[in-house]
């Protein structure tokens, strides 16, 4: 809470020092059907350095719009600007601009350049908020872009397929960026984040993407906080990153063979905490990761509450919440270098005889059938038949298959209230 | 045929095994449910009862019943019945007090605790399985003349369904691990009702697993309309392969 | 009525009915005689279908017996040893038998039997509390309750008290002169001899013979039906 406090604060002060450094003498130029200006094209040619263009209602069909000015460019009752599936709707290539309250669809598609509905080239300090983009190659795209916010819009994608679908929001080669509050459904990965450093994901919300809610490489020190990532074709990647901090985010329904809550792929020295990983065939899938905090988390009911391969190492895994899910951990090795204690698992069956609420037994959250499953996936089969009960409670006696370091020496013996 | 399962099902529920049983999974059930913190972990326990005990005591009680019957059986065939009547008569007394022990055993927690659809797949599949056993107990009585041999064929069969074949398809899974023979077990999954049941429950309860790589398999084939009936018609075949076998005995069978 | 053609059964090495052929017909009373083991149950049981036989057939009133199970409803059958479902009591298993035969039995039902062996004092009786006379009695009163056109008595003396022996047998000489055919298997020949008219001797599953009482004693030169017997026996 006092996190978000914080961030909060720190977006409230950004925006303030925006409005105060607006140029005095400011003109406010109309745009519409019966206004001063007929076209948006026309209005930022004539609007000078500092001037606000404000945009009646209507459908805008003018190509390519280039913003090569600071300018403020203002919808009223959301005017279309139509891409016909040619264009780039809106390309901003000044520092300083605000696009807001716009419906921007139909941009063009190309499997050669990048179009997207609004686009960043080269440039810092934009702001785009409120707008709702439709059918869009790629939704909002910054490329080399700095200090620049994404707020409340709403980005909606209907492709069925991978190729003929961009990101909803693309950030390329950029740094403190503010992703918040966006809604973003049916584009290839719902946020896209390569090279990009210092920058907040916060609020928003992610689903029904074709690949992963959020796409994430080679970038660091980011937070992504408070969100949503529901349903989407394979969850959450973050990769080759170091310095990444996941707070508060819910992730669930991440259903299918390569699905993942969250899947970390070469991360280090970075936090998971608080975050809710519901019904997702595997909730955390970890493949060479190192120094990761993991805490206060919550996994219900997915089929893995998480996979660690054996090239992780330094991992805490502590204070988090093992509930209903089909198999707690799963791993391809019988090497451990990471720690699993004082979690909360609901399939431990020890005791606590001193009643200091730690079950005085350790906890294995292996099982062997799930390292059988993993040498062999058909054998999924056979779960939760008298058989594999009867190998499972074997196990557990004359630990054999299951790695014998991998233990929780303190499991809870009651849930964490996260 | 009416007149005769009137007195087949009058003198089971007279037995005390059969009251014995159904307060037996109420009190299992009931107490499972209200032990577990969460419900999740209630169903799990209810799933081993209804794949081990449920095919166990439909098999054993049913062919003890048949073996108990023989003198009423004996007096049966001699008066103006169909054979095939009487032993229609046994096979519906059996099915319908065995389904019924199950239903207000079993049925009625789940009902209570857990009345979702993971819930109502595992009273279907219970009814079936009590059923089915009762089904293949009968064969396995009229097979076998012996009261002491029938009952271990019983208690074989039962092993069979329960342990050796999945033990037998483990081992196959490992033999040809190199191969893609995931949509030949859908096949084999047919050959056990137990697994057959099993997996259906399975593609309710742990339907989060069941979307990985394998499971995906069974989902898309049982997850499907057209696969979920399958799976039930195979389990109504399950009922009438061997009740029909075991007719065709009965008839000519000398008592 | 009753007519086996070349019946054969074997249970798996044993010979128990070895081509046999005999007609019965109404209003025969007939002695089925013969040793121990001799297969006298088993064509009794083949009669009934309770056996099925391996060659051979039987017709009842003309029709093949076998999968037809209507004829039964002409038959009353009193077996050696009555073997009743052992939770019922006597007046479930009479009603039970009542409720089963209802369809075919000719009213009013002869509850003769019951009255005389005075079963409806022991009604609440469990079948498995009873002793092996009383279960003689159920037997004997169910074979006569419902007037059918048969009786076949497979030793239906046994077990029962002097007293009882003659109500039954004066029970039987009453349905034979009704004109109705009577099957009785025993082993104690004395009893039959006011009884029977015609005499069926078995050996080893095959019939041995098939006489009237009179040729039979024309034959031995005995009037008794034991020492006529007895004398057959040793030729």
């Amino acid at each position: 809470m006092e996190r978000n406090q914080q961030i909060v604060k720190y977006i409230l002060f950004i925006l303030l020092l925006g409005v105060q450094t607006l140029p005095l003498r400011a003109n406010t130029i109309t745009v519409g059907k019966n206004k001063s200006v007929a076209t948006i094209k026309a209005a930022i040619a004539k609007a000078m350095h500092g001037d606000t263009v404000l945009v009646y209602p209507g459908m805008y069909k003018e190509k390519n719009l280039v913003i090569d000015k600071k300018i403020w460019l203002i919808g009223i009752d959301y005017p279309t600007v139509d891409g016909e599936n040619k264009y780039e709707n809106i390309s901003i290539k000044s520092p300083g601009v605000l696009v807001q309250g716009f419906k921007v669809i139909n941009s063009g598609v190309s499997s050669i350049e990048d179009f997207a509905g609004i686009k960043i080239y080269n440039t810092r300090d934009v702001i785009i908020r409120n707008n709702k983009l439709d059918n869009t190659f790629f939704g909002i795209y910054s490329q080399y872009g700095t200090n620049c916010t994404f707020e409340n819009n709403e980005i909606r994608a209907h492709n069925l397929e991978e190729q003929q679908s961009g990101n909803g929001i693309h950030c390329w080669k950029s740094d403190s960026m503010r992703i918040i509050g966006n809604q973003i459904s049916g584009h290839r990965d719902g946020i896209y984040f390569e090279f990009v450093t210092n920058s907040l994901i916060w609020r928003n919300d992610s689903q029904k993407n074709l690949r992963y809610g959020l796409h994430f490489m080679f970038s660091n020190h980011d937070s992504y906080v408070t969100n949503i990532f529901k349903n989407n074709g394979a969850g959450v990647a973050v990769m080759f990153s170091h310095h990444v901090k996941m707070f508060n985010n819910h992730f669930e329904e991440n259903w299918g063979d390569a699905a993942y809550g969250i899947l970390l792929k070469e991360i280090s020295d970075s936090h998971i905490e608080n975050n809710r990983f519901v019904k997702n065939t595997i909730g955390i899938y970890m493949e060479g990761v190192s120094r990761l905090q993991m805490k206060k988390n919550s996994f219900e009911r997915n089929g893995w509450a998480m996979k660690i391969q054996a090239s992780c190492m330094d991992i805490t895994v502590s204070s988090n919440n093992f509930l209903g899910n089909t198999f707690d951990v799963g791993t391809n090795g019988s090497l451990v270098l990471n720690t699993f204690n004082g979690n909360y698992w609901d399939k431990y069956e020890g005791y606590d005889l001193n009643k200091n609420h730690i079950g005085d037994i350790p906890y294995r959250p292996v099982s062997m059938y799930s390292v059988i499953v993993e040498k062999n996936p058909p054998a999924m089969m056979l779960f939760r038949s008298f058989m594999t009960s009867l190998l499972d409670k074997t196990e557990k006696v004359l630990p054999s298959l299951t790695p014998e370091n991998l233990k929780d020496i303190y499991p809870l013996m009651k849930p964490l209230r996260l | 045929m009416k007149k005769v399962i009137k007195y087949v099902i009058i003198d089971i529920l007279r037995n005390k095994i059969m009251l014995g049983y159904t307060l037996f999974l109420f009190i299992l059930s009931l107490s499972i449910f209200s032990l577990e913190d969460n419900a999740a972990k209630g169903l799990l326990g209810l799933l081993n009862i209804i794949l081990i005990i449920v095919p166990l005591v439909s098999l054993i009680f049913s062919t003890i019943y048949v073996y108990n019957s023989a003198e009423f059986i004996e007096l049966l065939v001699s008066q103006p019945l169909k054979r095939k009547t009487i032993w229609m008569s046994l096979f519906t007394g059996l099915a319908s007090s065995m389904t019924l022990a199950f239903l207000a055993g079993a049925g009625i927690p789940v009902l209570i605790y857990q009345s979702d659809v993971t819930g109502l797949m595992m009273i279907l599949i219970g009814v079936l399985l009590s059923v089915i056993f009762v089904a293949v107990a009968l064969l396995a009585a009229v097979k076998t003349r012996d009261k002491a041999k029938g009952i271990g064929a019983a208690i074989l069969l039962w092993l069979y369904f329960s342990l050796l074949f999945d033990g037998f398809i483990l081992f196959l899974l490992f033999q040809f691990s190199d191969y893609p023979i995931e949509k030949a077990m859908v096949g084999v999954s047919m050959l056990n009702p137990i697994d057959l049941g099993r997996i259906l429950i399975l593609l309710k309860m742990d339907i989060s697993a069941m979307m990985g790589y394998t499971g995906a398999i069974f989902k898309d084939f049982f997850g499907t309309v057209t696969g979920m009936s399958l799976s039930f018609l195979v389990l109504v075949i399950w009922i009438i392969m061997p009740l029909t076998l075991s007719v065709r005995n009965f008839k000519r069978k000398d008592l | 009525m009753i007519i086996a053609n070349n019946v054969s059964k074997k249970f798996g090495s044993l010979q128990a009915l070895n081509n046999l052929s005999v007609t019965c017909n109404k209003g025969e009373c007939i002695a089925l005689i013969g040793p121990n083991g001799s297969g006298k149950t088993t064509f009794i049981k083949t009669i009934l279908g309770m056996v099925v036989c391996d060659s051979g057939f039987i017709t009842f009133n003309g029709n093949n017996i076998n999968n037809n199970w209507g004829y039964r409803s002409g038959i009353g059958y009193m077996p050696q040893i009555g073997r009743y479902p052992e939770n019922m009591t006597i007046g479930q298993v009479l009603d039970m038998m009542k409720d089963i035969r209802k369809d075919s039995a000719t009213f009013p039902l002869d509850e003769d039997l019951i009255n005389r062996f005075n079963l409806n004092n022991l009604l609440h009786k469990r079948m498995r509390t009873l002793s092996g006379g009383t279960k003689q009695k159920v037997s004997a009163a169910l074979a006569f309750m419902f007037n059918p056109e048969v009786l076949i008595l497979d030793e239906p003396t046994a077990g029962l008290d002097p007293v009882s022996s003659e109500i039954l047998k004066e029970k039987i000489l009453l349905e034979k002169s009704k004109g109705k055919l009577i099957l009785i298997s025993s082993h104690i020949l004395s009893e039959l001899d006011d009884l029977v008219t015609q005499v069926i001797y078995m050996q080893d599953g095959t019939l041995c013979f098939h006489k009237t009482i009179e040729q039979l004693q024309a034959d031995t030169g005995e009037h008794k039906l034991a020492k006529a017997i007895a004398q057959v026996m040793q030729q």
